[in-house]
């Protein structure tokens, strides 16, 4: 396969898939979920495997790729952070809380840190508004997040002890 | 039959079909309602929104090309409200528009501005967006420049891409205020699966989507006194280029078209009709020659079907879709890289001419053939074979530019040497055109005989259906030809590439069994290329396929071979047909490619 430089175990992963889904173009929302719960995200080499197996065109791949928020195409951090920009969350002060995870972690949304640790995205009611501002990192939502709470946030996880930050 | 529904548009009583949208029925009533995203060879989107409507009865306003017509409807075209909403459609579209119209390649021709100057959009009451837009201009193409600061995102680009020619290089991506039209990962055009077709030119209605357009290159060559500058003109161009001057769709200027080339300053002005003829010689004798190797050798290297190699198009895109067919393909050049080749050797020769100080240049219904001449493979004659490729649009621009008042023409002829037709050249504008010609003259190399059909005119393969297929029995052959007695010729000619497409499939899964088929990449044929004027319909293409087929009627020889230029040509120059020097001048090879 000329000009792709995934791994052949990638490209086996993603082919099984879209056999799962018996190599149909209608399965594409399908496929790229599953794919994107495997490989984590959805880059470019990536969407060209799957317009081959799928024989569809790689612009409709990418074309439905950007539409969803859901999907990405950049890597997500090891604790992938989420703020909820929902009216509520929103009106309560969301859009401070994401200047200081953005300040804290020195990056924009849709950027991971240098060390793949942390990845700042925006989401959309995670339906727990009686709690806004919600944040979201990996599962766990924290609720009533203030921009003062951020820093305290991340350091959780930074000690790579995300297990006992869980059941605290 | 069923019965028909009355409706009201403005209080005037219509009786229509069922399921007529409120566009169509209105159009029939006389009642003319602006369009934007609609288009006649497009399937309906309902997104620009311009079209809007009144309902009596209905509080919301609705779309008159989405909506089909019912019984009793009371339709308002021209109310207050309609009138209102319309125009704010209008400046909604305009706020994020780069409207520097006097700047703007499409001025004059362009629908975004004809309807902002119908409603009079004096005033700017939303914010301008497009000012604060990163915008990006893709000019890295040699054929198609796409502006996105003049895209309305009207999709009527995508839905060309994906339905006419199944070539899927436009895709819209992102959502709401970033939703952008582009290609896989925004690569430039250039770099995407993109045929350089320019069927998304002919159907933009603004301009996003323009041809990559070389006027003044061309106008500096003419001024250049130490350049020869040589042009030839393509089948199609003749029955397209009066459009843009004043005439009626269909209207036949070949003369005039000559005529006007001689003002411009063109030290001569030959015709891409005359290497039409040469490529029937070379690619019918090709076919003879693989029907043998097939039917009698049984040579495995030697593939059949054999497709035509003329439309640029047509090539790029089997050189990205089905990589593992360019065996298939004639190694015959297109008319176009012939005659350029040619141009700076035979008729250099000839006229005693230093090839490096001959410009050519052609005039074409084409902007993939602006990519084909850019091609690195394109200079056997030693030089770039073809310098400058103009569109039909392009050429009328610079007719109007020099002042020639180009309906007061006097009908002027060829020149000499590459300028002299056949009704076999001419057809190669319309769909079907090149299988005729090829037939014409193939059918009686190998049997001595006219082909049988009446007046010359192989009827089966001439229309507007996408995938016409024809076959010919061969009895009683010449001696040479003998194998082929009893063989069946099976020929089938696709036009559009998404019918291409389809053809492709058949013959990748084994249920299609021809022998030589004609592929072209725009609809119609060339008659309905990428670079003729715009705007363009199925009507529109229609006239100018009548027109090719009366100007074919009309000349004297109608058969390649006896073309007196053709015959001389391989006298005085090739040999014969295939030819060493034939290989060397007239024949090329392709590349695979990516389907991004």
């Amino acid at each position: 396969m000329p000009g792709i430089k995934l791994s052949e175990k990638t490209i086996g992963i993603i082919q099984q898939i879209c056999s799962d889904f018996r190599n149909e173009g209608s399965e594409l929302i399908n496929v790229l979920h599953q794919t994107q719960g495997k490989l984590g995200y959805l880059p470019a080499e990536v969407q060209e495997v799957i317009a081959k197996e799928l024989n569809i065109s790689v612009a409709k791949v990418y074309g439905v790729v950007t539409f969803y928020s859901f999907f990405t195409m950049i890597p997500m951090g090891e604790h992938p952070i989420s703020i909820c920009m929902g009216t509520a969350c929103y009106v309560r002060g969301s859009e401070q809380v994401l200047a200081e995870f953005k300040r804290q972690l020195s990056i924009e949304v849709g950027q991971s840190t240098p060390d793949n640790k942390f990845s700042l995205n925006c989401l959309r009611c995670v339906g727990a508004c009686g709690l806004a501002p919600v944040v979201m990192v990996g599962d766990k939502v924290y609720g009533r997040v203030s921009p003062q709470m951020v820093k305290n946030i991340i350091s959780e996880y930074k000690e790579g002890c995300a297990s006992e930050a869980k059941s605290a | 039959m069923t019965k028909k529904i009355k409706i009201s548009i403005n209080g005037v009583f219509v009786e229509i079909e069922p399921g007529t949208t409120i566009l169509d029925a209105a159009l029939q009533a006389g009642v003319i309602i602006p369009t934007l995203c609609y288009h006649k060879d497009l399937c309906v989107a309902g997104n620009c929104r311009v079209c809007v409507i009144e309902i009596a009865g209905q509080k919301r306003l609705a779309v008159a090309c989405a909506t089909p017509c019912e019984e009793g409807m009371e339709i308002l075209t021209n109310s207050l409200k309609v009138r209102n909403s319309r125009k704010h459609i209008i400046e909604l579209l305009l706020s994020e528009h780069n409207a520097d119209c006097t700047r703007c390649y499409k001025n004059g021709n362009c629908e975004l501005q004809n309807l902002a100057s119908e409603f009079k959009i004096m005033t700017q009451d939303f914010i301008q967006l497009a000012p604060l837009r990163k915008y990006t201009i893709d000019m890295f193409s040699p054929s198609i420049v796409k502006d996105d600061s003049k895209c309305i995102r009207c999709q009527r680009c995508v839905r060309t891409c994906v339905e006419l020619q199944g070539v899927n290089a436009l895709t819209v991506a992102h959502k709401g205020d970033h939703m952008k039209i582009t290609t896989f990962f925004e690569k430039a055009m250039n770099d995407v699966v993109c045929t350089n077709c320019g069927q998304c030119i002919n159907h933009c209605p603004t301009g996003a989507l323009v041809e990559k357009n070389y006027i003044e290159e061309v106008w500096d060559a003419i001024a250049d006194k130490t350049k020869h500058v040589i042009v030839q003109t393509a089948p199609a161009v003749r029955v397209g280029l009066g459009e843009e001057l004043g005439f009626e769709p269909g209207a036949r200027v070949t003369g005039k078209m000559v005529a006007a080339l001689k003002r411009l300053g063109f030290d001569a002005v030959m015709d891409t009709d005359f290497t039409a003829d040469l490529t029937i010689m070379e690619e019918g004798t090709e076919l003879l020659t693989r029907l043998k190797k097939v039917l009698v050798d049984h040579d495995p290297e030697v593939k059949l079907p054999m497709a035509t190699s003329c439309s640029p198009g047509w090539i790029k895109y089997i050189e990205h879709m089905f990589p593992n067919y360019l065996d298939h393909l004639s190694t015959c050049k297109s008319p176009q890289q012939m005659f350029g080749a040619l141009a700076k050797t035979y008729y250099a020769k000839a006229r005693n001419l230093d090839p490096e100080k001959i410009v050519s240049v052609s005039i074409m219904p084409c902007t993939a053939k602006k990519f084909e001449a850019a091609r690195p493979e394109m200079h056997d004659s030693g030089y770039r074979d073809v310098d400058y490729v103009l569109t039909t649009r392009e050429l009328a621009i610079m007719i109007k530019q020099a002042g020639i008042d180009f309906m007061k023409l006097e009908d002027m002829h060829y020149d000499r040497l590459m300028g002299e037709s056949t009704g076999a050249g001419v057809i190669f504008g319309a769909t079907g055109g090149v299988m005729e010609a090829a037939l014409r003259t193939a059918y009686e190399l190998v049997t001595g005989r006219e082909v049988p059909f009446e007046n010359l005119n192989i009827a089966p393969v001439r229309g507007m259906e996408g995938v016409k297929e024809a076959s010919i029995k061969i009895e009683n052959p010449l001696k040479e030809w003998a194998f082929l007695e009893g063989v069946e010729l099976k020929c089938a000619v696709a036009h559009g590439l998404v019918n291409a497409g389809k053809v492709m499939e058949a013959i990748r899964s084994g249920k299609a069994s021809y022998h030589f088929i004609e592929f072209m990449a725009c609809p119609g044929g060339c008659l309905g290329g990428g670079g003729q004027p715009i705007p363009t319909s199925p009507e529109i293409r229609r006239k100018r396929a009548e027109a090719i087929y009366a100007e074919d009627a009309g000349m004297p020889i109608r058969k390649s071979h006896q073309n007196p230029e053709i015959i001389k040509i391989y006298k005085d120059f090739l040999d014969h047909p295939n030819s060493e020097k034939s290989h060397h001048l007239l024949h090329t090879h392709y590349t695979s490619r990516e389907r991004f």
